[in-house]
């Protein structure tokens, strides 16, 4: 069963972004076989509603699982009308994305929103 | 990375010198100028500029007069007035594309657009994104949007991105301030003051952004500035500091003198008094 | 004759120009006074007697409804959505109101005629008066991105004046889509700047603008001092005259903070702005 990626580049070697609407491609990928294939995300071109673009792709390409760091409320909509499961990983390799995914790593987003990423305790000077 | 923006519903209020003087407190921080079409950020902090490019952020349609039959379609469906005597308003198309589908003789397309120049510089305090909106171009929330994912990309290692917002209450105000963390609202001691406050909080609670206020020329009015103090208080919004209005700020900017002299001013006095209370909520 | 006020760059003054203009014509000239400033619309704050509004115009946007009977999930409506206001998924279509521009082509495309428009309200526009003076604004409501509908509700009557009304608009801060909704058919723009580096950027920007509008335009610098230089400067390398200068003063401050119109208070400043509206009448009979 094929996986969506949001995704830098065009392949394996390429990093997961973490913006959903405006991410240059999706990556769907098979996690078993590691088989995958990019497709463009319409949504970067998208004058208004890039997430709803993006999302109406994803529903299309007939996965039923993305991965991907934040999407807005109107594609967190969209997605879980088409029946997708949204799980949120942090920007990184998709290799390393994908072994947290078989582990059963990745924690399932339930609410849209915009993910902090924390400024680890530290100040700004 | 967090993301601070600087807003005020009204203009003019010093949403721009009280964002100087917070990137030069906060020493190293990205910085963007969200304010497109009118934006002043450059003039103090004497950038280098590293990439400049186009940017395509809107579609409009062009016409290929050569297939035109005259049939007149095309203006009997826009309706934003945007096509008058068969010719193209560019000033009044908003690239929806249906006189394309209507046209019998397929003599319309939609072709995207510059709608202004996006780009990245380096500055002594950190990347520095802003951009230019083209004289009387739309989406310039497009283009704010396009201003803050490049300093976000320029800016990832940076703990802080400082953003400088632009007056109103509209698209482009709403591209600065969704998704941020924290909104410092600047406003003056005006009627004006109060009423564009009172708008803009409940843009930014709309959105979900938790927003602190701060009082700029407080003295010039301490009559308004009390009723500006009591207004906060009713809405349980944090009043973070009051700015004096001190003429010293802009010999330092018109003198072009670095930003760190704003500091040694008695307004830079009190926007340190801020700061150490805006980086408390940021964290 | 309409007359647009504007600046570029946000707190300059021109709310207080337009109104203290369009007060001191209020007698002779009964002018309308527009606030086109919809986002953040001031000029009934500076108005005395309150203002009494006579009509309430809703500013709306037809936006889709889809009737589930007639569809059948073709996706051509979110296929032409230039703005992504329709997404079509497994057997359900979601609309995002917020994103339509009401151009209609959803409806026109839908092969089942499934679609028809209902109003989606987005702002206001009010007209009324104050004392001698005509008054009409508009206010686009939180939360809504798109201000160009309600400024083309509010200058939709103008076209239906009849005769020579004088019509005074105060615009919007910046240079975006809205500034040029607001003046546009204006006989003469004022730009009003203040003496700073910031001052003189915006103002050139806004030169810029009326010039591409082809809008005949003179320089009014406000709370000039020792520093007017820098803008005079800039007009004399442009080629636009100064019409009028308005020193910095803490008393006008204190004014306009109370909203308090500072010609109500000095009568010599309203012979001052019949003086420029008559100057720019002369200007505009030259141009035409």
């Amino acid at each position: 069963m094929r996986i969506a990626i949001s995704v830098t580049g065009q392949d394996l070697d390429s990093s997961l972004d973490p913006r959903f609407g405006r991410c240059p491609y999706f990556l769907l990928v098979d996690p078993e076989t590691e088989e995958h294939q990019a497709v463009p995300n319409p949504g970067i071109s998208a004058g208004g509603g890039a997430g709803i673009k993006a999302a109406q792709e994803v529903v299309n390409q007939g996965v039923k699982t993305l991965i991907t760091g934040q999407c807005g409320p109107n594609a967190f909509n969209i997605l879980t009308a088409g029946g997708i499961k949204i799980l949120q990983a942090p920007a990184g390799p998709v290799r390393r994305v994908l072994e947290l995914y078989k582990q059963g790593e990745l924690a399932e987003v339930n609410a849209p929103g915009m993910a902090k990423q924390g400024m680890q305790g530290r100040g700004f000077r | 990375m967090r993301q601070l923006v600087i807003t005020s519903g009204k203009g003019g209020t010093g949403k721009t010198t009280v964002a100087a003087c917070l990137l030069t407190l906060a020493w190293r921080a990205g910085i963007a100028d969200a304010d497109v079409d009118a934006p002043n950020l450059h003039l103090l902090l004497h950038p280098k500029l590293l990439d400049e490019r186009e940017f395509k952020g809107a579609k409009q349609v062009v016409k290929n007069e050569a297939a035109c039959s005259g049939c007149g379609k095309c203006e009997e469906v826009c309706r934003f007035g945007a096509i008058k005597d068969l010719a193209v308003d560019p000033f009044r198309c908003e690239g929806c594309g249906l006189c394309v589908y209507v046209c019998p003789e397929k003599a319309l397309r939609l072709e995207e657009v510059a709608t202004g120049t996006l780009m990245l510089s380096r500055t002594r305090y950190g990347h520095f994104a802003h951009a230019r909106l083209y004289i009387g171009a739309e989406a310039s929330g497009k283009l704010v949007t396009a201003v803050r994912r490049k300093a976000e990309e320029a800016c990832r290692d940076e703990e802080l991105v400082i953003i400088d917002g632009s007056p109103g209450i509209g698209c482009a105000v709403i591209a600065s301030l969704s998704g941020t963390d924290l909104a410092l609202l600047v406003t003056e001691p005006t009627v004006s003051g109060l009423h564009d406050l009172d708008r803009i909080l409940k843009v930014a609670q709309h959105f979900g952004v938790t927003a602190l206020v701060c009082i700029n020329k407080y003295d010039l009015s301490p009559e308004l500035s009390a009723e500006l103090e009591r207004y906060c208080a009713g809405e349980k919004v944090d009043l973070v500091g009051k700015i004096p209005f001190d003429p010293a700020v802009l010999d330092v900017i018109r003198q072009g003198m670095p930003l760190e002299d704003l500091l040694k001013t008695r307004a830079g006095q009190a926007i340190e008094g801020i700061w150490e209370t805006v980086r408390m909520f940021l964290h | 004759m309409i007359i647009s006020v504007l600046s570029g760059k946000g707190g300059t003054g021109k709310t207080t120009v337009a109104v203290n203009l369009a007060l001191s014509l209020a007698e002779t000239e009964r002018p309308i006074l527009l606030d086109a400033d919809v986002e953040e619309p001031n000029v009934a704050l500076y108005l005395k007697p309150d203002v009494i509004v006579d009509e309430v115009l809703p500013v709306s946007v037809p936006v889709p409804e889809i009737d589930l009977a007639k569809c059948n999930y073709c996706g051509r409506c979110a296929e032409f959505c230039q703005f992504n206001a329709l997404a079509v998924i497994n057997g359900s279509v979601m609309t995002f109101p917020e994103l339509c521009h009401g151009c209609g082509g959803c409806a026109i495309v839908c092969p089942n005629r499934a679609i028809r428009e209902v109003p989606r309200r987005i702002g206001t526009v009010e007209k009324g008066s104050s004392g001698p003076l005509e008054f009409w604004q508009g206010r686009l409501n939180i939360g809504e991105p798109f201000a160009v509908p309600v400024t083309r509700l509010l200058k939709q009557g103008l076209s239906e004046l009849e005769g020579e009304t004088a019509v005074i608009i105060d615009a919007p801060p910046g240079t975006a889509c809205t500034v040029v909704e607001a003046i546009r058919g204006s006989d003469y723009a004022l730009l009003v700047t203040e003496p700073t580096p910031f001052g003189r950027h915006d103002l050139d920007l806004a030169i810029q603008l009326v010039r591409q509008m082809r809008i005949p335009h003179g320089v009014i610098i406000n709370r000039a001092g020792s520093n007017n230089e820098i803008i005079v400067d800039l007009c004399n390398k442009r080629n636009v005259p100064i019409l009028l200068v308005i020193p910095f003063s803490t008393r006008f401050a204190a004014m306009g903070a109370k909203g308090i119109p500072f010609s109500r208070v000095m009568p010599d400043w309203q012979k001052e702005f019949r003086r420029l509206y008559h100057a720019i009448k002369e200007l505009c009979q030259c141009v035409n």
